[in-house]
C-alpha cells in the first residue's frame, strides 16, 4: 500500500476528512518551502500538494498565476522542487507528497528521470493538470513501476463513461474539481458538488477529493461532508502572497487558516 | 529531399487522437475535455455535410471575395532575376488577411452548435478583428484577449475590433503577447464551457483545433493549385509562406503535400536573429515540448519553461507552432527557415515600392525569404509566396521605426 493509500486508509477507517493544503513551491522564496511544508503538517495536514510552477499555468487563476511568477523569479525548477521533497523527507516520512503542475518541465526533465528523482525523493503522487488519460500512455507505467501514484482530474462536465476511464487509470485519490473555471474563483456549489461526487463513489472505490473554492472551515466542512477530502489552494497561496516579508508571521497565518478547517471537519467525524 | 506523401497517409492524419507523429493530441484540463471531443464529433459529421460545405463556400465566395488571385508579380521578378515570383493575394480578402478563412468557419461551427457566446486570443489583431467581423454579422456576442504589449503595437486593430461591437481583453500576465492571450482565453473558456465557442486562430491548440484550422484555411492552396494550372499548364516549383502559429503556411502548403516535386518553405520570425535567443523560431531553433493543448516545438528554457519571443511583428511572436508543422519537418517534406526583423523590413520596403502591395509585417518575412529564394533559382521555374495579410495595421510601427511621428 502506498503512503497516499494508507493516509486515506487510515483516515476513512477513523470517519475522519483528509486536509489537503496546496502550496506553490519556491514560492515566496525557494529556501521557504520546506519549512512551510512542515507547519502545514503540524497545522493539520494529512497530504500535501506541491506545486510546481510552470510559465504558463493554463488551468490557474491570478492567485497561482503569481505564486508562479514569484517562484520562477528565483528560478524554481522541477529539481529543485524535488529536492525540496527530498529535504522534508529527512524530517517527516509520514505525510504524502503530490507534485502537482503542469506536463512540460516533465517532458523537458525526460519522462524516465523525472520518474526515478521523484521515486527517489520520497514523492508519493503525481498530478499532472494538462495530462488527460488518454495521453498518459507512455508516461503512466513509468509512475507505476515506481510506485507513485498517478492522481487524475475529474470535472464537472466529466460524463460517466469518462468518469470510469480515468478512476480506472488513477491510483491514491481523484481529484475532483468542484466549478468550471480556473482556480482562486468563488464559486463553489456545494449541493452540486454533493451530488456529483455521490455519483462518482457510485463508480469507483477510490477515494474522491475536492478541491477549487474551498477557503474557510465552512467550505471545507460542507465539502468535507459529501467527500473523502478536500483540497485548499489558492486561500493559503494568497496568504503567502500578503505574508511574504516575515516567514514566522506567514506560518501563524497559515495555522490561523488551516487549524479551523481541520476542526470543521474532524468534527463531522462519525 | 522530398518524400512521397500518399493519398492514404495524408488522410489518416491527424489520427484519431489528433496526433500527427508525435505531434499534436489534447493536453488540457478535463473541464475542457467533453467540450473537445463534442466539437471533434460535430466538426467531423459537418466536414462530410454538403450543406454545411456549400454555407462555407458561398460565405467565402460572397462574404470574403474569393477566390483571392494568384498575381504575377513581373516587376519584383525581374528585379529579382530569377524564378517567376507569384503572389497568393489573401491580403485582398475581407478584413485585409487569410484569417478571416478560418473565423467564418469556426463561426458556422459555432452556430450549429448554438453556441452565442465567442472567445478568441490574437496577436497582431488580424483574428481578433476577423472573429470580431463575423460576430458582427452573425449578431454573438465577442471577446477578444490580446497580450497588453500587442495592444499598444498594434492599436489600429484594437479599435477596429471596438467599432465591431467586441470586448478586447488586454492581457497584463506573463510576456503580455500572444501566448499569455491564449492562456487568458482557455481560462475563460474553462469558466464560461456551456456557453461559449472558443474560436483558435491558428493551427495550434488541442484537437481538433489543428485539424479543422487547416481545413478551413487549406482553400488557399486548393485555389493556388487550380490557378497555376489555369495560368501557367504546371504546377509551383516552390511555396513559401511566414509560420506564427502556422495557419496561412498549412492552407498553402497542405493541397501540395503529395506533390513530390513541389518545395515548401515555411519562414520564421528569426527577430534580432536566432544566435542572440531574441527570436521567434521554435521549428529552427527549439525542441518538442507541451504548450497550449497540444505537442509541438517550442521556445522553452532548460527546465521546461516556455522562453520569451521577440518579433518586430505580433503575429509571429509565438514561442509554439502547429503540430502538423512540427510532423512536416521531422519527415523532411517541409522546409523551416527564418528571416531577421531587418530583412523582414527590407521585404515589406521592396513589395511596397516594386508593386505597389504593401504586405503585412508577417507577410514581409514570406517575403523577403521567398525573394531570396527566387534569385537561387532558375528563370523557368514558378515561385509563389504567399500574402497572408495586408499592412496598414503596420504602418505606425514602420513610422515609428523610421522615427516618423503620424
Ligand atoms: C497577416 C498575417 N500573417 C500571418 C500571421 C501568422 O499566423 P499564421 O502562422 O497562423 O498564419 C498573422 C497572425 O496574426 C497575420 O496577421
Amino acid at each position: 500500500m502506498s503512503r497516499i493509500q494508507g493516509v486515506l486508509k487510515d483516515l476513512k477507517d477513523q470517519g475522519r476528512k483528509a486536509l489537503i493544503p496546496y502550496i506553490t513551491a519556491g514560492d515566496p522564496h525557494p529556501d521557504a518551502t520546506v519549512g512551510l511544508m512542515h507547519s502545514l503538517v503540524e497545522a493539520g495536514a494529512d497530504i500535501i500538494e506541491l506545486g510546481v510552477p510552470f510559465s504558463d499555468p493554463m488551468a490557474d487563476g491570478p492567485v497561482i498565476q503569481l505564486a508562479c511568477e514569484r517562484a520562477l523569479k528565483h528560478g524554481t525548477s522541477l529539481r529543485q522542487v524535488i529536492g525540496m521533497v527530498k529535504e522534508f523527507r529527512k524530517e517527516d516520512d509520514k505525510t504524502p507528497v503530490v507534485l502537482m503542475g503542469y506536463l512540460n518541465p516533465m517532458e523537458a526533465m525526460g519522462y524516465e528521470a523525472f520518474a526515478d528523482a521523484a521515486a527517489d525523493a520520497g514523492v508519493d503522487g503525481i498530478l499532472t493538470v494538462d495530462l488527460p488519460p488518454e495521453e498518459a500512455d507512455d508516461v503512466a507505467p513509468l509512475f507505476a513501476r515506481r510506485k507513485l501514484d498517478a492522481i487524475f482530474l475529474l470535472a464537472p462536465t466529466t460524463i460517466d463513461e469518462r468518469i470510469r476511464a480515468i478512476a480506472e487509470h488513477s491510483s491514491g485519490y481523484v481529484y475532483y474539481v468542484s466549478f468550471k473555471g480556473v482556480t482562486g474563483a468563488a464559486k463553489i456549489n456545494v449541493d452540486e458538488v454533493a451530488a456529483k461526487v455521490a455519483h462518482i463513489h457510485e463508480m469507483t472505490a477510490l477515494p474522491v477529493g475536492v478541491g477549487f473554492g474551498i477557503r474557510d472551515a465552512e467550505t471545507a466542512a460542507a465539502v468535507g461532508r459529501v467527500s473523502d477530502g478536500v483540497i485548499v489552494g489558492s486561500v493559503l497561496v494568497d496568504t503567502i502572497a500578503r505574508n511574504q516579508a516575515d516567514t514566522e508571521e506567514l506560518k501563524r497565518a497559515l495555522t490561523d487558516l488551516l487549524h479551523p478547517m481541520r476542526e470543521a471537519l474532524d468534527s463531522l467525524a462519525s | 529531399m522530398s518524400v512521397k506523401l500518399t493519398e492514404e497517409m495524408l488522410s489518416a492524419l491527424p489520427d484519431a487522437r489528433g496526433h500527427f507523429g508525435a505531434y499534436g493530441g489534447r493536453f488540457v484540463s478535463e473541464t475542457l475535455m467533453d467540450s473537445l471531443m463534442t466539437l471533434e464529433k460535430e466538426y467531423l459529421q459537418m466536414k462530410k455535410d454538403p450543406e454545411f460545405q456549400a454555407k462555407f463556400d458561398k460565405d467565402l465566395a460572397d462574404y470574403v471575395g474569393r477566390p483571392s488571385p494568384l498575381y504575377f508579380a513581373e516587376r519584383l521578378t525581374r528585379e529579382t532575376g530569377g524564378a517567376q515570383i507569384w503572389l497568393k493575394r489573401e491580403d485582398l480578402n475581407h478584413t485585409g488577411a487569410h484569417k478571416v478563412n478560418n473565423t467564418i468557419g469556426q463561426a458556422l461551427l459555432a452556430s450549429f452548435l448554438g453556441k452565442k457566446r465567442i472567445i478568441a486570443e490574437t496577436g497582431a489583431g488580424q483574428h481578433g478583428v476577423a472573429t470580431a467581423t463575423v460576430c458582427a454579422r452573425l449578431g454573438l456576442e465577442c471577446h477578444v484577449f490580446m497580450g497588453a504589449e500587442d495592444v499598444q503595437r498594434q492599436s489600429l486593430n484594437v479599435y477596429r475590433m471596438k467599432l465591431l461591437g467586441a470586448q478586447v481583453h488586454a492581457v497584463e500576465s506573463g510576456t503580455r503577447t500572444l501566448k499569455d492571450a491564449m492562456n487568458d482565453a482557455m481560462r475563460d473558456w474553462v469558466s464560461h464551457v456551456d456557453d461559449t465557442f472558443y474560436i483558435i486562430g491558428t493551427v495550434a491548440g488541442p484537437h481538433p483545433y489543428p485539424l479543422l484550422v487547416r481545413d478551413f484555411q487549406s482553400v488557399i492552396g486548393r485555389e493556388t493549385r487550380r490557378q497555376a494550372l489555369d495560368k501557367t499548364g504546371k504546377l509551383p516549383d516552390a511555396l513559401v509562406a511566414c509560420v506564427g502559429g502556422g495557419s496561412n503556411a498549412i492552407g498553402m502548403f497542405y493541397p501540395f503535400l503529395g506533390d513530390e516535386t513541389v518545395e515548401m518553405y515555411g519562414v520564421e520570425a528569426g527577430g534580432l536573429g536566432i544566435e542572440t535567443g531574441q527570436h521567434a523560431a521554435p521549428l529552427c531553433a527549439g525542441r518538442p515540448g507541451v504548450l497550449h493543448g497540444n505537442r509541438t516545438y517550442l521556445m522553452e528554457d532548460e527546465n521546461g519553461q516556455i522562453a520569451g519571443t521577440h518579433s518586430v511583428s505580433a503575429g509571429l511572436d509565438y514561442p509554439g507552432v502547429g503540430p502538423e508543422h512540427a510532423w512536416l519537418k521531422d519527415i523532411g517534406r517541409a522546409n523551416y527557415v527564418s528571416v531577421t526583423d531587418d530583412e523582414a523590413l527590407d521585404g515589406f520596403r521592396m513589395l511596397t515600392r516594386v508593386e505597389g502591395i504593401m504586405p503585412a509585417l508577417e507577410t514581409a518575412h514570406a517575403v523577403a525569404y521567398g525573394v531570396k529564394k527566387a534569385a537561387e533559382m532558375d528563370k523557368d521555374q514558378m515561385l509563389v509566396i504567399n500574402i497572408s495579410g495586408r499592412g496598414d495595421k503596420d504602418i505606425h510601427t514602420i513610422a515609428q521605426l523610421d522615427g516618423i511621428e503620424i
